[in-house]
């Protein structure tokens, strides 16, 4: 038996009855990446001696002891590198862990590897990477999707038990969708963002990466739950993820937005979302159609808050306290102009100085405080069709993976990509991606997501529903044609 | 309101990101692009909506002030381009 293929609950039962070692788990993911991420390039760093040495010493009782875990190259790992896959941090060494790294230490994983990303989160293709570029497994021409393209990479591969990334406007979600993945952003508040690099504080949230959505039940398990060190992480009770999966979805009610099934979408993502549909309601849910009506309005909104945000907390990249400094500066002034010139990539630099504009004297009421009341008419949206069904189920993304290159001269295509996610960050929900079927596109099989959205602190209902789906299709236990 | 003016060789001196004239002149074609997709927020009407900050409002944080062991000067300054003295080098701010 091949470790590496197993899911985080299949490896834990591994090595609970001690059939296998987290060595031995470990040097399997190893093998396994040494094989293919020469062609996909989901990781930037590993150290793998550091983590045998944990594995040595893993407590295998514990909730994901022994377990090795992806991690995003934005979450702190105290004594590894976290760059954001980009330039102003390299050379950056943690001093201390994220909370969510502490947490998943506290439960037995092993934190192993770093996963590429688009630089510092931005950006919808892992193309923004200031180190390389991740390929689709399922077909390497094309884009893993983004910002977490490197965590969904590298557990589509099969060269990660599962991973964590981090999600501002649909980065778990979309690339989950476009690696066949399972993505889940949990509600804002849910899981402490303490020790991951800021880009828009009130939308960041951290959450797993898995093959199944019990995986992610598990992960979430771990992770999850109010930190002194993150005034906004809340007091809600966590409940065990893993203890509702397995009911049916008699007497679910599931809303079908119908501003997500709109004209541009692609024919084959509309299909396969539909038959999702239609399989829920065999399961027992009943479909109830709903109107988000400011939907339409989300990106913008995003486009305004998230950057004007990232303007904020990207002060702090002022070449003093870490990452990169610029040669023999002549005054502060040029201190600070080179620093950051040398240091952020194109996306980093666009975004910036449009969240300055929008902040700007004699703007910021247009832009910003006007972004700020649309944002309220989308939460009350969210509220409302609530009010009617359990979940909102919809496309994650308007279409399968796209070619690498297609769209890096065009910044607001790129955004667009994220139409369907966004909305969930701005309203604070929880989210979920998981494989609902496969596009054959120029040969390919690409995969396809399904969306949930569930109620804010309702992570266990929206996990359950997508279990029930999860467990009655066969989607989930496609492989990409990488040679194993 | 009149129409976008985002000048981003002005924005860019406040941002203290220093741009190419290639830069300059990308950037401003692809952020006009962008202002104006942002525009159709005007269509919205906002009369009488409170502003939404974070999604989920908590409010007035607290947590008894205790002491607890956190980095030393040695870990703050482990990452500082320039430090001397177990302190960070700054860049000369007075003459």
């Amino acid at each position: 038996m091949d470790l590496a293929s197993l899911t985080v609950t299949e490896l834990r039962e591994q090595l609970r009855t001690r059939a296998a070692s987290p060595l031995e788990a470990l040097d399997a993911i190893e093998r396994r990446i040494a094989a293919v991420d020469p062609l996909i390039h989901g990781y930037l760093h590993r150290d793998l001696d550091q983590a045998r040495a944990l594995a040595a010493s893993a407590d295998v009782s514990l909730l994901l002891g022994g377990v090795p875990i992806a991690i995003k190259d934005v979450l702190n790992v105290r004594g590894q590198p976290c760059t954001c896959a980009s330039k102003i941090l390299r050379g950056y060494v943690a001093p201390y862990d994220a909370t969510a790294i502490a947490r998943l230490r506290a439960a037995g994983a092993i934190p192993f590897g770093r996963t590429n990303m688009d630089e510092f989160a931005m950006g919808s293709s892992t193309e923004n990477s200031s180190v390389c570029t991740t390929s689709n497994p399922w077909d390497l021409t094309r884009i893993p999707g983004g910002s977490s393209g490197g965590s969904a990479a590298v557990v589509a591969a099969g060269e990660a038990y599962a991973a964590l990334g981090s999600d501002t406007g649909g980065s778990i979600r979309q690339p989950a969708a476009l690696c066949g993945c399972v993505g889940l952003k949990p509600t804002y508040g849910r899981v402490s963002r303490f020790g991951l690099v800021a880009f828009a504080s009130s939308l960041d949230q951290i959450g797993p990466f898995s093959k199944t959505v019990r995986d992610s039940a598990l992960l979430l398990n771990a992770i999850s739950g109010q930190d002194p060190q993150d005034s906004t992480s809340v007091a809600q009770p966590v409940p065990d993820f893993t203890a509702a999966l397995g009911s049916d979805l008699k007497g679910i009610r599931l809303g079908m937005p119908k501003e997500y099934f709109i004209e541009g979408i692609d024919p084959q993502v509309d299909a396969a979302v539909r038959a999702a549909i239609k399989q829920c309601e065999n399961l027992g849910a009943e479909i109830v159609e709903v109107s988000l009506p400011h939907t339409d309005y989300a990106v913008a909104v995003y486009y305004i808050l998230a950057t004007a945000e990232a303007s904020a907390n990207f002060a702090r990249f002022d070449g003093v306290r870490y990452g990169h400094r610029a040669a023999n500066p002549a005054n502060l002034l040029d201190h600070y102009g080179r620093t950051r010139e040398e240091g952020f990539g194109p996306e980093v630099k666009r975004r910036i100085i449009l969240g300055t504009y929008v902040l700007s004297s004699g703007y910021y009421d247009a832009y910003y405080l006007r972004a700020q009341k649309v944002r309220t008419l989308i939460r009350q949206d969210f509220t409302q069709a609530f009010e009617r069904v359990d979940a909102i189920i919809c496309p994650t993304s308007p279409e399968p993976a796209f070619k690498a290159g297609d769209r890096t001269g065009d910044p607001l295509k790129m955004y667009l990509a994220d139409i369907f996610t966004i909305a969930t960050n701005l309203a604070g929900n929880p989210g979920i991606s998981i494989p609902c079927g496969f596009a054959a596109i120029e040969g390919a099989q690409l995969p396809i997501g399904l969306q949930l959205i569930g109620k804010p602190f309702e992570e266990a209902q929206l996990l359950s529903i997508a279990h029930a789906y999860e467990q009655s299709t066969p989607w989930h236990l496609r492989h990409p044609p990488l040679s194993r | 309101m009149p129409s976008p003016t985002l000048d981003v060789r002005y924005t860019a001196q406040l941002a203290r990101i220093n741009l190419s004239e290639e830069e300059i002149a990308t950037f401003q074609s692809q952020l006009d692009h962008i202002i104006q997709y942002v525009e159709k927020l005007k269509q919205v009407d906002v009369s009488g909506v409170e502003p939404t900050a974070h999604a989920i409002p908590v409010f007035n944080v607290f947590r008894p002030d205790n002491p607890r062991d956190w980095f030393d000067a040695t870990t703050a300054l482990s990452n500082a381009p320039r430090q001397a003295n177990g302190l960070f080098s700054v860049t000369k701010v007075v003459e």
